[in-house]
């Protein structure tokens, strides 16, 4: 029992669970009465504030010269972390993977979940000392609908109008009732950004709300950025300045954490995490999230349109051991379906696919014979060619023929993905499950890389968005996984956990898992111990 | 006594390199245990990342690396003296024509050279083959070029051409055998700057197509290691560097030999 | 005199007709390249109608020879243009990498040539000893080793086990010179040890293959000093494959060391060049490449005239 307590207290130490966690697992553990009380007497005087001052230095996985301060171009981890530091959302989502309030002070659905009322922050400044106020907030939206090259676009289809009801007030009327609405419009696209004159925005200006003022920025090199002294959070944002530094090369991350050079970088080589680990004064850290590893197969094309085909694929995979040899243990096995055991409405009860030769030849049979192209590339996701080779091995063993093609990391993403019949992908995966669906497997949508269409499971989707109560949606949403993991064209092997490195002079709450370094708000959440 | 160590060197290399799929212990592609696993009787060198036995993959890797280089050299040598000793002997617009045009391919740096060339037409080993060979055959038109002119001017060249001489006669008696020695210093590095290059290549995503195991890749694959400590990545760098010194030895002793200087050890 | 003038500017003009043929070239073939800029920065959040939207906006849309045509227009006219990118002007854009690409070049160049002049002429002379074979097999292990595997060496030793030098290169602008220095000399420790290897043996070979001419041998008959003669004698005749070499080296300086940059954080041209490629920022990688072009010619021409001065055969054709 002691050492369960110890564990549990070292876990609030470290900031891993919060103190209200920390007082369920006390009565989970059946303790109460006064020892509770002292426990949790201490809990609130142990528990991790954040301390001001410091300059934090981050080593950052992404970063590209051509890279902009636009909104609209945000593509890679690199600018999402700018993105947070100098702008805020509507909304954002929290460590236990609900929205919160940002910008946004409260909101509210009407009608079905067809129109929605948000109720804007008072006295909110932009760093050059404007006040935030419902003008801005329905530019920022337009900036990223009709003639746009904004990826929020597809998004955004269903809002039918925006309009603003007195000066803190922005209504939006959407084409079909969505109860997850908040969590769209807190897409990181949609930043909040000063409206000028003419009610647009300066998309480049590097203005925001944000936690950092931008103060000297070289594209793909470095973004320097000191404290917002106005920030509207008085419990975020504790570093005096923040310095992030775009390292590309996974060694060179981890040699630039190694000494001393930065204080946190992502994207851990998952190879020598372990030997990183080990080093004095580093620790290695990770959050489990909705990022997953996929092969989508064009349904579309032969002969991956036969479903036999790919369930003989799904079955021919063993997960373990590629979370074993590519995640190196770091993530769990998917089930072929791309909603994570996090999320609330995943369906645990769905038994998870093994690896079974048999059935993969039995399926093979039926197919008359597999021989099939397997396109990766480690563009695609960290691991993907190394994932190929093993997929291709194990499938061999029932008979399977896959020939592994190496692309070019260049241009991945235009001439691979969704172009070839068989593929290598990766999606940070969305907070919500209708988002999720809707974005990658509504028959039509754009980003439908399967090219599936299944009438039920279409029909489910739109009735469950709109569902408001809890219990039917969820019924919905299992039947959805079933759906895709039995008749879809996805092979789900893996669901990947953020890796990332820090010095153990920093310190922080619980994390949030929709991004990498706590939802890319490590600079606004963290802060020196 | 370099030399022979040389000679040695490159005759084990080669009987590794053919009789690959009987001396190694296991399969090129064959997933036999865990990640990295440690150096045991069962796996002499230990595992690869994925579980392949180390041991095997350096000696089917001896086969492809070998193999890739050694054509390489010798079509991008081929291709580039006799170009460039001809753009010597002819001058005039031959000459011109053909170093502007390796003056063009020499200025694009040659990775993005071999990027733009390897991402239109794909990578697959007779694409690879021909870029690199093209690449390293501007090198050595430029060096052949300038050493052969430096002969062309001599008094007996002149001679055998108001002598009436084939082009092609005087290519082979009096030039080659008067540029051989730079040539052949050339060609022992040459060689290495392959797999280098193919390494290089790697960096980009680009190179020999897996499952296949090749030297460049393996030094990639394992590079960060050995910031840790962990030697594993020395072994293939380990490989190609003793066979670089034992060509180069060779090369030594040959240049040695042709230079006609007497002190031979 | 005259007639070296006369190649020069021959030469010159040769010099912007290949920087013509290049840039034609890159243009088409990154053009030739599947997909583009619009397609490139949006990535896996691309579909066709934001990709429509983006190339209008970037005037993606106008026919490549046009674009081309506009380019070749400024260009002659002293004007870079912007990078369709991020609409910086590119002149800018390049300003900063390239005195940080030059420096890193000249600070590698200024420690690799006298280093592998000195250790050639040594390894000409006490040829076939105990040195020669250390020192060759030294240089052969060195450049044996790819690029970022030789850094990734540097670094455990220089910085992670000893701590004398940082492991990235973060060069800004507003640093002192001896600042500059130290941060960048892994990196420079790196590429001397890349092209030291080349430049020596080529050193050593020039020599050693002169050593047997009859005016050699005459000279060692006289009973002068192994030194000398190798100083005095054969160096001046070996120049130009040696020079031929240490320009291809010092071209590869400025050109080739992307892998370093990238390995140390370094911000060259290189990395600057292959970003732009990859997202199909093509005024920014036709700039780039007319600069190093530029560089790699105006080292040949060099290279060139110093062949042509050290042999007055090559001076006074017939």
């Amino acid at each position: 029992m002691d050492s369960k307590i110890d564990h549990i207290k070292e876990q609030l130490m470290s900031g891993r669970i919060t103190r209200r966690e920390f007082a369920q697992r006390l009565m989970v553990l059946g303790i109460a009465g006064t020892s509770a009380g002292t426990l949790l007497t201490w809990a609130e005087k142990t528990q991790a504030a954040g301390k001001r001052g410091g300059r934090l230095r981050a080593g950052i996985a992404h970063g590209s010269t051509t890279d902009t301060l636009d909104p609209a171009t945000y593509e890679n981890g690199y600018m999402s972390k700018i993105n947070y530091a100098i702008h805020n959302h509507l909304g954002e989502v929290d460590h236990t993977g609900n929205m919160a309030p940002e910008l946004a002070e409260s909101w509210d659905a009407q009608n079905g979940a067809k129109t929605w009322v948000f109720n804007l922050r008072r006295g909110v400044e932009f760093h050059n000392g404007k006040t935030l106020d419902s003008d801005d907030v329905i530019a920022s939206f337009q900036h990223h609908m009709g003639e746009t090259k904004s990826p929020a676009k597809s998004l955004l289809k269903q809002v039918k109008s925006i309009r603003k009801d007195g000066k803190y007030t922005v209504v939006f009327e959407l084409s079909g009732g969505n109860a997850d609405f908040p969590f769209v419009a807190s897409d990181y696209h949609i930043a909040i950004k000063q409206a000028w004159d003419g009610g647009k925005i300066s998309p480049n200006d590097g203005i925001g709300t944000g936690p950092y003022v931008l103060k000297d920025m070289e594209m793909g090199v470095r973004f320097f950025g000191t404290r917002n002294p106005n920030y509207f959070k008085s419990d975020r944002g504790w570093f005096n300045e923040l310095e992030m530094l775009s390292i590309v090369d996974p060694t060179a991350r981890s040699n630039a954490l190694a000494t001393g050079e930065v204080d946190v970088i992502d994207r851990v080589d998952l190879k020598t995490a372990h030997l990183l680990a080990r080093k004095s004064g580093i620790k290695v850290e990770e959050t489990t999230g909705t990022k997953h590893y996929t092969f989508p197969m064009r349904t579309d094309t032969s002969p991956f349109d036969d479903n036999n085909v790919r369930l003989a694929l799904k079955h021919a995979v063993n997960r373990d051991e590629i979370v074993e040899k590519v995640l190196f243990g770091h993530g769990v096995v998917g089930n072929d379906h791309p909603i994570a055991p996090s999320q609330p409405f995943h369906a645990a009860t769905l038994a998870q696919r093994t690896y079974d030769p048999d059935k993969a030849r039995f399926y093979a049979k039926k197919a008359g014979g597999i021989k099939v192209k397997l396109s990766a590339a480690d563009a695609a996701f960290p691991g993907a060619v190394d994932a190929a080779v093993l997929y291709k091995e194990h499938a061999a063993a029932a008979g399977i023929e896959i020939e592994v093609v190496r692309e070019p990391s260049d241009g991945y993403w235009s001439n691979v993905w969704m172009k070839k019949p068989w593929g290598a992908c990766y999606w940070g995966g969305r907070p919500t499950e209708d988002w999720m669906f809707s974005t990658a497997y509504m028959g039509g949508a754009s980003w439908n890389d399967t090219f599936w269409k299944n009438d039920r499971f279409d029909k489910l989707l739109i009735e469950a968005r709109a569902e408001t109560n809890q219990a039917k949606r969820r019924e919905m949403y299992f039947e959805m996984q079933k759906i895709v993991s039995d008749k879809g064209g996805v092979v789900v092997p893996m669901f990947a956990n953020y890796v990332f490195g820090t010095s153990d002079k920093v310190a922080h709450g619980t994390m949030a898992g929709n991004w990498d370094l706590d939802g890319d708000k490590f600079h606004e959440r963290w802060w020196y111990s | 006594m370099s030399a022979k160590f040389g000679i040695l060197v490159v005759l084990i290399y080669s009987i590794v390199a053919i009789f690959a799929p009987f001396i190694a212990p296991y399969g090129e592609r064959e997933i036999l245990g865990r990640s990295f696993e440690l150096w045991s009787d069962k796996y002499p060198l230990g595992t690869d990342n994925l579980g392949r036995d180390m041991l095997s993959r350096m000696i089917f890797g001896a086969r492809n690396t070998i193999g890739l280089a050694l054509s390489i050299t010798i079509l991008a040598f081929l291709l580039g003296s006799l170009t460039g000793m001809i753009a010597a002997a002819l001058g005039g617009w031959v000459d011109q024509i053909l170093s502007r045009i390796v003056d063009v391919l020499m200025s694009i740096p040659s990775l993005i050279f071999a990027l733009l060339i390897l991402s239109i037409f794909g990578t697959s080993v007779p694409y690879l083959i021909a870029t690199i060979t093209v690449i390293d055959a501007t090198r050595v038109f430029r060096l052949a070029r300038a050493t052969a002119m430096n002969v062309v001017v001599m008094d007996y060249v002149e001679v055998a051409r108001v002598r009436g001489e084939k082009l092609d006669w005087v290519i082979r008696k009096e030039i080659l055998p008067n540029i051989t020695a730079p040539l052949l210093a050339e060609f022992g590095l040459r060689f290495c700057f392959v797999f280098l290059f193919i390494s290089a290549l790697s960096f980009l995503g680009l190179g020999l197509q897996p499952p296949s195991a090749d030297w460049g890749s393996m030094v990639r694959d394992n590079a960060s290691l050995i910031t840790f400590e962990d030697i594993t990545p020395l072994l293939p760098a380990g490989a190609i560097a003793l066979l670089t010194v034992a060509v180069n030895f060779i090369v030594d002793w040959l240049l040695h030999k042709s230079s006609g200087l007497k002190d031979v050890s | 005199m005259i007639h070296i003038l006369k190649i020069v500017t021959q030469r010159f003009a040769l010099g912007l007709l290949t920087l013509f043929a290049i840039s034609l070239i890159i243009t088409f073939g990154v053009e030739l390249l599947p997909g583009d800029l619009a397609e490139a920065i949006l990535g896996q959040g691309a579909t066709p109608e934001t990709v429509k939207v983006f190339r209008t906006e970037l005037g993606l849309d106008k026919p490549a020879h046009l674009r081309y045509l506009s380019w070749l227009y400024g260009m002659a006219t002293g004007d870079m243009g912007v990078s369709l990118a991020n609409k910086r002007e590119i002149s800018e854009l390049i300003g900063i990498r390239l005195s940080n690409t030059i420096f890193l070049g000249g600070f590698a160049a200024a420690i690799s040539i006298p280093l592998a002049l000195f250790l050639g002429i040594l390894a000409a002379l006490y040829r076939n000893t105990l040195y020669d074979r250390v020192v060759n097999t030294f240089t052969l292990t060195s450049i044996s080793f790819p690029e970022f595997f030789v850094a990734y060496i540097l670094i455990l030793f220089f910085a992670i086990k000893l701590g004398w030098f940082p492991g990235i290169s973060n060069v800004s602008t507003n640093l002192s010179l001896g600042d500059k220095l130290y941060r960048s000399m892994l990196p420079a420790a790196t590429l001397t040890l890349v092209v030291v290897a080349h430049m020596m043996r080529m050193t050593r070979a020039a020599i050693i293959n002169l050593l047997a001419s009859p005016y050699i041998e005459m000279v060692r008959l006289k009973g002068i000093s192994p030194m000398k003669i190798i100083l005095r004698h054969a160096l001046p005749n070996a120049l130009a494959p040696i020079v031929n070499v240490v320009a291809i080296n010092l071209a590869y300086l400025v050109v080739g060391v992307v892998i370093v940059e990238v390995v140390f954080v370094y911000p060259g041209l290189g990395q600057l060049m292959v970003d732009s490629v990859s997202k199909r920022d093509i005024p920014v990688v036709q700039a780039c490449s007319m600069i190093f072009a530029s560089v790699y010619i105006l080292l040949n021409l060099s290279a060139d005239i110093i062949s042509i001065v050290t042999n007055p055969r090559l001076l006074h054709p017939r």
